[in-house]
C-alpha cells in the first residue's frame, strides 16, 4: 500500500512542477527553489510529517523534502538552545544528502567525459 | 499590426509550438511516480537489512538515489531520461544530483579546480540558498512564536 501512495504522491508533486513549466513558463531552476520554499513552508504547519507518513518515499524523495529537512533540524536545535541552535541544527538531517552529492558529483566528474 | 513591438508576444502566439499539456504531466506523473517508487524499494531495503528506523531510512535511499543519478548522468543516460518525463525527473532528489554533476562535467576542461569544483553548485546553489533563507526565517518565527506564548 505505502508503494502505491509513493507513486501516486510523488508522481502528484511532478505533475505540479510540470504545470508550473508549462502553464506558467517558469523554469526548471525556479521550479525547483520554489519547491524548497514549499516543504519549509508545510513543514511549518505540520502538514509534511502528514504526507511522509502517508506516502513514505513519495514525500521524502522529491526536492520539497529539502525544505522540510532543513527546517525540521532547525527547530530540533532551536529547542534545546534558542536562536543560535538553528544555525547550529540546520543541515542536521540533509548532511548526508548534501555531502554524497558533492562527493559522488566530483568523482562522477572526475573520472566521465563530458558528452555532446 | 504585426510589426508593433507592443503587442510583441500577443503577434507570435500563433506561432509558437503547442504545448502538449496533457502528455508532459502524464509523462511527469509516470516517471516522477517511478522514481519514488524506487526510492521506496531501497528504503525498506535498508530498514529490513541496515537495521535503520523509520525515519532515518531517508539519508541512505537519497544518497543511493544521488549515486545512481550521477553516474547516469556521467553515462549521459539521464538527459535521455530527462527529455522524456520533463519535472518527472527535475523534482526528485535524483535531479538535484544531476544539476551539480551536469554542471561539473560541463565545465570540465577550464580544469578540476577551476571548472570543476567551481561551477559544482552553479545550478544547484539556488536550492541550498532559499532553503537555508526560508528555514532561517520560519525557524526564527516559530522560536519567537513558541518563547512568546
Amino acid at each position: 500500500m505505502i508503494f502505491v501512495n509513493a507513486f501516486l504522491v510523488g508522481g502528484a508533486i511532478c505533475v505540479l512542477g510540470q504545470i508550473l513549466i508549462d502553464v506558467f513558463k517558469l523554469t526548471p531552476a525556479h521550479v525547483v527553489a520554489s519547491f524548497v520554499v514549499l516543504g519549509a513552508v508545510l513543514d511549518s504547519f505540520g502538514i509534511y510529517d502528514q504526507l511522509i507518513q502517508l506516502a513514505g518515499a513519495g514525500a521524502t524523495i522529491p526536492i520539497t523534502s529539502f525544505g522540510h529537512a532543513l527546517l525540521h533540524g532547525a527547530m530540533s536545535e532551536g529547542h534545546e538552545h534558542g536562536y543560535l541552535g538553528i544555525a547550529i541544527g540546520i543541515f542536521k538531517l540533509t548532511s548526508a544528502g548534501i555531502t554524497s552529492a558533492i562527493l559522488f558529483g566530483f568523482l562522477t566528474a572526475l573520472i566521465f567525459k563530458p558528452k555532446g | 499590426m504585426l510589426n508593433d513591438p507592443k503587442n510583441y508576444s500577443d503577434n507570435i502566439k500563433p506561432y509558437l509550438p503547442k504545448v502538449p499539456y496533457v502528455r508532459n504531466c502524464l509523462k511527469a506523473f509516470v516517471s516522477g511516480g517511478l522514481i519514488c517508487v524506487i526510492g521506496q524499494f531501497l528504503q525498506v531495503f535498508y530498514i529490513h537489512f541496515f537495521h535503520f528506523t523509520k525515519a532515518s531510512a531517508g539519508n541512505p535511499t537519497s544518497a543511493t538515489l544521488i549515486l545512481i543519478a550521477s553516474l547516469m548522468t556521467g553515462c549521459g543516460l539521464y538527459d535521455k531520461i530527462a527529455r522524456f518525463s520533463g519535472a518527472g525527473s527535475i523534482v526528485p532528489v535524483t535531479g538535484f544530483a544531476n544539476s551539480i554533476t551536469s554542471a561539473a562535467l560541463e565545465h570540465k576542461s577550464e580544469g578540476i579546480v577551476l571548472g570543476v569544483a567551481t561551477n559544482l553548485f552553479s545550478l544547484a546553489g539556488s536550492v541550498i540558498v532559499f532553503g537555508v533563507v526560508s528555514a532561517a526565517v520560519l525557524g526564527i518565527i516559530r522560536l519567537f512564536l513558541a518563547q512568546a506564548f
